[in-house]
Formats: structure tokens, sequence, C-alpha cells
């Protein structure tokens, strides 16, 4: 359980310092805006973790993981349109609805395998999508504004926007160590093992059926959680959270971070959020660039940028 | 009753249209095993093109012509160019990958016909409504569409069964590696294939296309209706993809057209039609999940595998 210090150890804890000192920086520039960017990174960095557990780890192909940003992040909305604005309330329910609803999704979808699976998980995010623009009270298509962002208790503050970003920053991290934990502890091999070779698991005795599904609920939960950061982040909340497209850049972040790896995911998320804005910056089309880039990714560089750091440690 | 009528024919037509899209779908996904979500970029270039052609010649029949020899032509292109490095690679990569084409495609539509739609206009002989049944009239437009991809339909089935090269479709779809050791030219029949789907695609775009307007982003949300009928209907299977097509059109419209009257019996008039929309474009999901639960494999799985 010792973390071996190599250099994806190495540039993953760089990486993180670089963004504990964000901060210090945007204080000594005064560019608001890069805070901005980095805590939607940063909170989007969390979602691609918790899409690397089933997704890299688990084999479960999700292309419905943005449902959990937009229900994660509904629940705050609504919860703060009725007028109940304490965050001690707000975040576990945001919690509980997410994890109830990978519940459901996942015990019907882990019935199925392969691009059935992909396409059943897409089929539920679209259904939630459908649902929630369909909620005329909160807003329906065109989302709702939250006019007051979560409260808590004295000294934290989450319109303060430097502790805010420190608040998600930890988050993350917590994310990362939780995964780490899971992956490393006889649960997380044993779905690491189901990913191999489902029939053989379930051969030598593990119920492989539900220790995937909590495995899918524990993703969906810490997605919740940051569908509710990212609701705080925004003040707003659409459908557009939980529109397809964005599954689709989730998995692209963890693709692109490096599958099945610690810090993969931040990785992608850092990358693909920077790459967006530097290239949006460029040209007004910057999506012909990033469109064959996936493609040239996909092709030649598997392993994302995590196999750039050298050999995968395992398979 | 005529209302009823007409939109059962709405229906019918959709599902038929829908069905040229997850025809092309299905056949690519039974013999490649390939997951193509660039599917949808063809029917948008479809109609881009054939608003396009229609434009320069002035003619439409001729410009859905020139339209989908030039879908054909680019599907063959994609081919050559990308998806031929993906065979044999995982599903996820796919589904990337072919993310990425959809980013491509988008922005060099963009690019070159601009950020505002484009529209095509019907020649005065189609614009007009003929008497299907006693009573009832319908456009003469969709009746074309129902019966052009009839006709397709069954061209489709008479390549696939009764031709040589549909012999070869078949037989790579059960054993590629046995095909391409017979002496078979697999890469050539796989481009060829895929052309096949992506004028597919293009047809079912170019006929959409003076129906709705010919806009970016058109083909993201069909191709998701199209990926749930190649699912209900059995990865592969053509005929799973005819049945569920006829089913996913008739539902999609149908619950367009009643579910608020529906949903008034039980539920106050203000919520009925606010819900109603959404709900309604639920449904097609929840018959998925409903046939996934109860058939993993989808109603008519591919025998092969």
């Amino acid at each position: 359980m010792i973390p071996t210090l190599n250099l994806r150890t190495v540039v993953g804890l760089l990486l993180l310092l670089a963004l504990v000192l964000l901060p210090v920086y945007v204080e000594l520039t005064g560019s608001r805006f890069l805070l901005t960017l980095f805590t939607r990174i940063v909170i989007l960095a969390l979602a691609a973790v918790s899409l690397n557990l089933i997704l890299g780890y688990g084999g479960m192909m999700s292309f419905g993981h943005a449902a959990y940003l937009g229900i994660g992040g509904y629940a705050v909305g609504m919860l703060a349109f009725e007028g109940i604005t304490t965050g001690f309330v707000q975040w576990p329910v945001a919690l509980l609805v997410s994890a109830f609803f990978a519940f459901v999704i996942g015990a019907l979808s882990l019935r199925t395998r392969g691009v059935y699976f992909i396409m059943i998980t897409l089929a539920f995010a679209q259904m939630a999508y459908y649902i929630v623009a369909g909620l005329a009270r909160y807003g329906g298509d065109d989302g709702l504004t939250i006019q007051k962002r979560s409260q808590f208790i004295a000294p934290i503050n989450l319109s303060n926007k430097v502790q805010f970003y420190y608040i998600c920053l930890v988050l993350l991290c917590a994310a990362i160590y939780l995964v780490w934990r899971i992956v490393n502890s006889r649960f997380g091999m044993a779905i690491q093992g189901a990913r191999s070779n489902d029939t053989r698991m379930r051969a030598i005795g593990f119920p492989t059926y539900r220790y995937k599904l909590v495995c899918f609920v524990i993703a969906g939960t810490l997605c919740g959680l940051a569908g509710a950061l990212l609701a705080n982040h925004t003040d707003f909340v659409s459908p557009a959270m939980m529109y397809w497209t964005r599954s689709g850049d989730l998995i692209i972040m963890v693709v692109l971070g490096g599958m099945g790896s610690t810090f993969g995911p931040l990785f992608g998320a850092v990358a693909l959020l920077v790459l967006e804005e530097v290239l949006s910056g460029i040209t007004e089309y910057w999506q012909i660039i990033l469109g064959p880039l996936l493609l040239l990714v996909v092709l030649f560089a598997r392993g994302g940028i995590d196999g750039l750091l050298g050999k995968a440690p395992h398979g | 009753m005529t209302l009823f009528i007409e939109q059962c024919l709405n229906g019918l037509q959709f599902g038929l249209l829908l069905f040229l899209l997850a025809a092309g779908l299905t056949l690519v996904f039974g013999i490649m095993d390939l997951v193509n979500l660039a599917h949808g970029s063809l029917y948008m270039l479809g109609a881009y093109f054939a608003a396009t052609f229609a434009a320069w010649t002035g003619s439409f029949v001729l410009g859905a012509i020139l339209a989908l020899g030039a879908t054909l032509l680019v599907g063959m292109a994609v081919e050559v160019i990308a998806m031929r490095r993906l065979y044999g690679r995982d599903h996820l990569d796919h589904v990337l990958a072919t993310f990425g084409l959809i980013l491509f495609f988008d922005e060099l539509v963009r690019l070159i016909w601009g950020a505002g739609g484009m529209s095509l206009p019907l020649p005065s002989w189609l614009n007009t409504s003929v008497r299907v049944l006693p009573g009832v009239d319908y456009s003469a437009y969709k009746l074309s569409i129902i019966v052009v991809s009839l006709a397709v339909a069954a061209f489709l089935y008479f390549l696939v069964m009764r031709t040589r090269l549909g012999m070869l479709i078949r037989a790579g779809a059960s054993n590629r590696e046995m095909v391409g050791a017979l002496g078979v030219n697999i890469k050539l029949l796989f481009t060829l294939v895929f052309g096949l789907g992506a004028a597919l695609a293009g047809l079912a775009g170019l006929m959409q296309a003076p129906i709705l307007t010919v806009q970016i982003g058109m083909g993201e949300n069909i191709l998701i209706l199209a990926f749930v009928i190649t699912v209900i209907g059995g990865i592969g299977s053509i005929r799973g993809a005819f049945v569920a097509a006829i089913l996913v059109g008739f539902i999609d419209t149908l619950g367009r057209a009643y579910f608020t009257d529906l949903l008034r019996l039980a539920f106050t008039k203000e919520t009925a039609a606010t819900a109603a929309p959404a709900l309604s474009s639920m449904l097609i999901y929840l018959l998925m999940a409903i046939v996934l639960v109860i058939r993993p494999e989808g109603l008519f799985p591919a025998s092969s595998k």
C-alpha cells in the first residue's frame, strides 16, 4: 500500500502543488479569469476521477456519467429554489439522490455488457435529461439560476472564490485518495479482476455483479458531489449539464489522461480544458483541431498522458 | 380519425427514415464491429450537400443524386483515412475517435456553410397533397419519403440476401478472418460497406432536409435515436433494425401527438401541457431500457455471436 515513487507520481504531485499555489499566482497577477477556469477544471477533474473508477478500473464503459453531474447539481438547485439554502441539507441530499439513481441505473445496466452497456447508460442519461427539461417549475429547458450558494457555518463561505477553489481542490484530493484506496483494496482487486475476466472471477466465487454495482454507486455518488460543486460554481443548473456530449467530454478526460491511473483523470481534465481554452483563443473554429487530435490520441497514444510518463504498473 | 391516420403515416415515415440511418449503423457494427458515433455527421452532410447542390443545379432531384454520391465518397474517405485503423480495437476507442470526428465535422460545416442553417425548398410538384384514402389528404413529399425508403429497404434486403456482395457481407459478419483467408478483398469490402452506410445516412439526411431546417448538430439527436433502434433491434440485425425503427417511429410520433391528452386524464391541464413533450421524448429510452432488461441482446439478436 506504499505509493511507489516514480515519474508519474512525481508529476501528479507536482501538478497538485501547482494547483495549490495557483491562487497565489492569481493574487499576484490579478487574473481572476484563471481562478474561475481552474475551479471548473478541478470540479470536472473530480467527475473524471469518479468515472475513472468504473471506466478505467472496472471496465464499465458508462456513456451517461454526466447524468450524476446533473442530478447532484439539480439537487442543490431545486433545494435552493425552494428556500433551503443550507449546505448541510443540500449536499447530503445531492449525494443520496445521486447514489440512489446510480443504484437503479447500475442495477439495470449491469445486466448487459459491451456496446449494450454503453448504449443503456446513454439511454438512462438521456431520460434524466428529458425529465429535467420537462420540469417547468424549475426552468425546464432554460435551466435554473441559483440565487444563493450553499450556506455553511461561519468560516466556510462558498461565495469567496479563493475559498471555494480550495474546497473543491481538497475534495478532489480526497477523491483521488479514496479511489486509490479502493483500487488497492481487496474490493478494488476484485473489480479489476472482473474487468479482465468476469467469468473467471465468478467461477472462483466472487459475486461480480454486486461488486460492480457497489463500484458503480460509489462512482455515481462522487460525480454527484462534483455536480453539487459545479452548481455552486456557475450559480446555475440546466439540462445541458447532463447532455450526452458532456458524458463524452468526461470520457475524453479519462482516456486522454490515461485510463486506470491514479492521477490520469486530473491530467486529462487539465489537458482537455486548457487545450480548449488555448485553441479557442487561436481560432473560433477550435474544434476542427480538437477533433482530429482526439483521433490521433486514440490511434497512437493509447495510454494517454499517463502512458507517456513510463510503462504502466499493471496490465 | 383523419388526424389519427395522418399521424400514423407520419409515424411510418419517421420510422422508415430512422431505419435508413439505423441500417447503416447496424451494418457497420455487424460487419466491422465498429461503433460509429459520426454516423449522424454523415446524415448532416447529406442534408448540407443536398441543399447546396440543389441550389447550384436548380433541380431537387439532381441535387439529391449528387448529394448521395458525395456522401458516399466522404464515407469511403473517412473509412480509408480513419476507421480502417480502428477495427479490432476496443469499443471505447471507437466511441472516442468517432466523437472526435463529430467535433471535426460540425466545425467543418460551420467553416464552409456558416453557423446559420440552410433550407432546401421543395419543388412544386412535391409540395402538394395527395388523397391517400377517401377524405384523407397527405403531403406528397412525405408520401414519397415512405415510398423511397420502402424501396431502399427492399433493395437492401435484395442486396444482402440475394447478391454475391451480400453473401460476402453476411459472411464477413459471421467470420471476418475466414472470409479474408478465402481470398476476398476484405479491405475493399469494408470500405464499400462503410460507404453504403454513409450513403444511407446521407439519403436520410437529404430527405429530412426539406421538412426541418438544415443545421449543425442536426445529426446528433437523431443519431441517438438510431442507436436506440439498433440496440432494441439487436446490433447487427437489419431485420431487427427495421422492426425497431417502425416501432420507435410510431411511438415517438404518436407519443408527441397524443401524450398530452393522455396525461390530461390524470393531471391538471398545465402540468400535462408542460410535462408531455419531455415525457414523450423519454418514452423511447424507456422502451429501450425495458427491452434491454428483458432481452439484453435486443429483439432480434444477430445469430453469429
